[in-house]
């Protein structure tokens, strides 16, 4: 595969060359290492009262209704094994029960049936800084946030040098934390989190706190633990963490496991289902001004010709529709244009019509065109509509047709790059001597 | 970073519970979070210790007042300040503990729903703290007792057993409170307008003595735990020559409904809590 030059965001894709290079040794290696936890068909339903009695008076008033619920079914038969120093990652749409599970794993809630075995200290960080009280000092937060999570008092005590240390936040020990600022709470937070020493961390989108260097010591950090050994479960829709992290992953829709394996899969499989709501394929055909021409059908086929409603990234677009004309169309030509939803142009495919030989260069009322088209997909993950255009030729920008949204489709993909394409390139960035010392002089040359 | 506990077998989880975590982890972090909090109100605010005597001690002062001066009914009690004193040091612990309790789990909504949590230590922790300004509050009332010149006794040592007693009594009913509280929002108000007729339907103010509580209420009268605690502590602390609880019911029997009632509390507040602990998190 060649390889596409996209700038990556600074910080959220660091060690990805490094990670493609290893998975195969590691994950042979994680796999024959012990299981430390092991879920076997757990389920969980959350009863969503319709009518909720919430005060005794009510009670009393009406000693034996019922309250009524609705039944939410958040986890169905939901298994797997995780070995010793796996990183697993646990994704999948909102509500697709992916919090419940962890929050079941971590002993927040219980399930309604199935087992759950684990081995070695579990250390649950739903939210950073939960527990956290502002009243008190760092220091003592620590120590509390050290008990909450399993250590005994001397031991939290023991740890709490360390953890300051690598907060930095030494000279704050005694500070409360209500004056502490926010970076500096999720400094402390983070730092309490990786020193806790667990054999088992349950994480819940916590990557997803905190600015560019604080992200980079998160990537440093989890690095570091995976290289000693700790299991860690996360929950995450940063497909990029799962990528760079993860051994492997479990993606959940609807409260199932839909698929668990591989994490560039996983990725993959995640961002197929999260756009399958949101394309609807044939486009709608609200606000076409149907003049001279009519729109009878258009869709999209990938490269076995099999139709498609979203396309891979990457994959070939081939493109095809049916026009029938409502009048004469003289010399029609026809043109196809890719928009993003915020209205950019991207691209476009213009085509006369090709008549049989002989037959005069013209579509007759009610008579169909065929029009097809393959292009390669330089489109990066997102949505896109088609627009198509069918102008006579003798009036150049007479248009027949207004045809707004032909076609409305996604492109799935596990990357997420910034920009609207991404191309193929060579590139190469070499340090030149001489440029350097050009640097130099000149900046020599300053006062 | 040190390496993973690598002999770890594997063992079921079972869930939230009420203990979660085991005792030791649960006492460890019971005993943090009541001095952490105690410590907050004894040395957080610039009066401190004093501050905190201040409540009752105003209270105190006015009752003092209303029931010396213009009441009268203490006039012929022995040692009547230092039984009003004593006896409002003791309920306040109860009322602050049990008041405190009821929303203690629901105001605890982060820690409760985002981490591993024995939902047990919860209301306990709100129980210590008052406990530990009970604690506290005693010196002062100690020191006024012997001022006063209250003759000391042996069964002053027989002091511990009212405070375990009404330690237990105050526990099991903040589970119960707060417990209930998940569920039904009402109770907090419920239990204020409660802990209001309590500290009346309990011999505070006025001694439990047959010239003063007429005797129709007597029976009305005994079958609050407390008040059988009180008339002990009475008995015991105060003025040995003050009846007894047996005596002023007339026979252990007598005191069977208190007895029934606190047994009651006790097993409904434990029960209770355990059975809504696992779902707490899902309440809220």
């Amino acid at each position: 595969m060649p390889q596409r030059f996209s700038t990556l965001a600074s910080g959220t894709s660091i060690d990805q060359a490094n990670a493609q290079t290893e998975p195969a040794t590691r994950a042979a290696s994680v796999d024959a290492a012990p299981v430390v936890i092991e879920a076997r068909d757990l389920e969980k339903r959350f009863r969503i009262p319709s009518h909720r009695i919430d005060s005794l008076k009510e009670r009393a008033v009406r000693p034996f209704a019922r309250m009524e619920y609705r039944e939410l079914q958040a986890l169905k038969r939901v298994s797997f094994d995780i070995h010793r120093g796996e990183f697993f990652g646990i994704v999948g749409r909102n509500g697709s029960g992916k919090s419940t599970l962890l929050k079941i794993l971590a002993s927040i809630y219980k399930a309604d049936a199935g087992t759950i075995r684990m081995a070695g200290r579990v250390a649950p960080f739903i939210e950073l800084g939960v527990g956290f009280n502002p009243e008190l000092t760092a220091r003592e937060n620590v120590v509390l946030n050290g008990v909450m999570m399993g250590l005994s008092q001397r031991e939290a005590r023991r740890r709490l040098d360390s953890i300051l240390e690598f907060a930095e936040l030494d000279d704050f020990a005694d500070l409360k934390l209500k004056n502490y600022s926010s970076g500096m709470m999720v400094r402390l937070a983070f730092s309490v989190m990786i020193q806790s020493d667990a054999d088992i961390l349950l994480i819940d989108e916590v990557l997803a706190v905190g600015d560019a260097a604080f992200q980079q010591k998160c990537t440093d950090v989890f690095q570091e633990m995976r290289a000693s050994g700790r299991t860690m479960v996360l929950v995450t829709h940063n497909m990029a963490a799962v990528q760079d992290f993860c051994h492997r992953g479990m993606l959940l829709d609807d409260g199932e496991p839909a698929y668990e394996g591989e994490p560039e899969e996983v990725a993959r499989r995640y961002m197929k289902i999260n756009f399958a709501g949101a394309g609807p394929g044939r486009g709608s055909r609200e606000g076409m001004a149907e003049v001279h021409t009519r729109l009878v059908e258009a869709w999209l086929e990938n490269e076995m010709g099999e139709r498609v409603e979203n396309v891979e990234a990457g994959e070939p677009i081939r493109l095809r529709a049916v026009i029938e004309a409502l009048r004469d169309l003289e010399r029609p030509s026809f043109t196809f244009q890719f928009v993003t939803p915020d209205g950019i142009h991207l691209f476009s495919l213009n085509r006369r019509l090709t008549s049989p030989q002989g037959r005069p260069d013209r579509l007759a009322e009610g008579e169909r065109a065929r029009v097809a088209g393959t292009i390669e997909n330089p489109l990066t993950p997102g949505r896109y509509f088609v627009k198509c255009w069918v102008a006579r030729a003798r009036n150049p920008g007479d248009f027949a047709l207004h045809g707004l949204n032909v076609l409305d489709f996604v492109v799935f993909g596990a990357d997420q790059r910034p920009g609207l394409v991404s191309v193929e390139a060579d590139m190469e960035a070499v340090a030149v001597e001489a440029d350097i010392e050009a640097v130099a002089e000149s900046e020599a040359g300053r006062p | 970073m040190n390496g993973v506990t690598v002999d770890a077998e594997l063992q079921v989880v079972r869930g939230p519970s009420a203990l979660g975590g085991g005792w030791r982890r649960f006492f460890e972090l019971l005993y943090l979070i009541s001095v952490t909090e105690f410590k907050k109100t004894y040395f957080g605010t610039v009066l401190g210790y004093v501050w905190s005597l201040a409540r009752p001690l105003i209270m105190y002062a006015v009752l003092l007042f209303v029931f010396t001066q213009i009441f009268r009914i203490g006039s012929g009690v022995t040692n009547y300040p230092v039984m009003l004193l004593f006896n409002i040091v003791l309920f306040s612990f109860f009322q602050e503990a049990t008041t405190l309790a009821v929303t203690s789990v629901v105001g605890q909504e982060p820690i409760v729903r985002k981490t591993q949590f024995p939902r047990l230590v919860i209301p306990m922790a709100t129980v210590l703290t008052a406990a530990f300004n009970l604690g506290m509050n005693m010196i002062a009332v100690a020191i006024f007792m012997l001022a006063f010149g209250v003759t000391p006794v042996t069964t002053w040592l027989l002091f511990p057993v009212i405070l375990v007693v009404l330690f237990v009594l105050t526990a099991t009913l903040s589970l119960l409170l707060s417990s209930l509280y998940v569920r039904f929002r009402d109770v907090a108000i419920i239990w204020t307008v409660a802990a209001t007729t309590l500290f009346y339907a309990t011999p505070i103010l006025y001694p439990f003595e047959p010239g003063i509580v007429p005797e129709r209420f007597h029976d009305i009268l005994l079958v609050n735990p407390l008040t059988i605690l009180f008339v002990q502590a009475r008995h015991w602390i105060i003025d040995p020559s003050a009846p007894n609880a047996v005596e002023l019911a007339g026979g252990w029997w007598e005191l069977l409904p208190a007895a029934t009632i606190f047994g009651l509390i006790c097993f409904l507040g434990v029960w209770i809590f355990n059975r809504e602990a696992p779902r707490v998190a899902e309440e809220l």
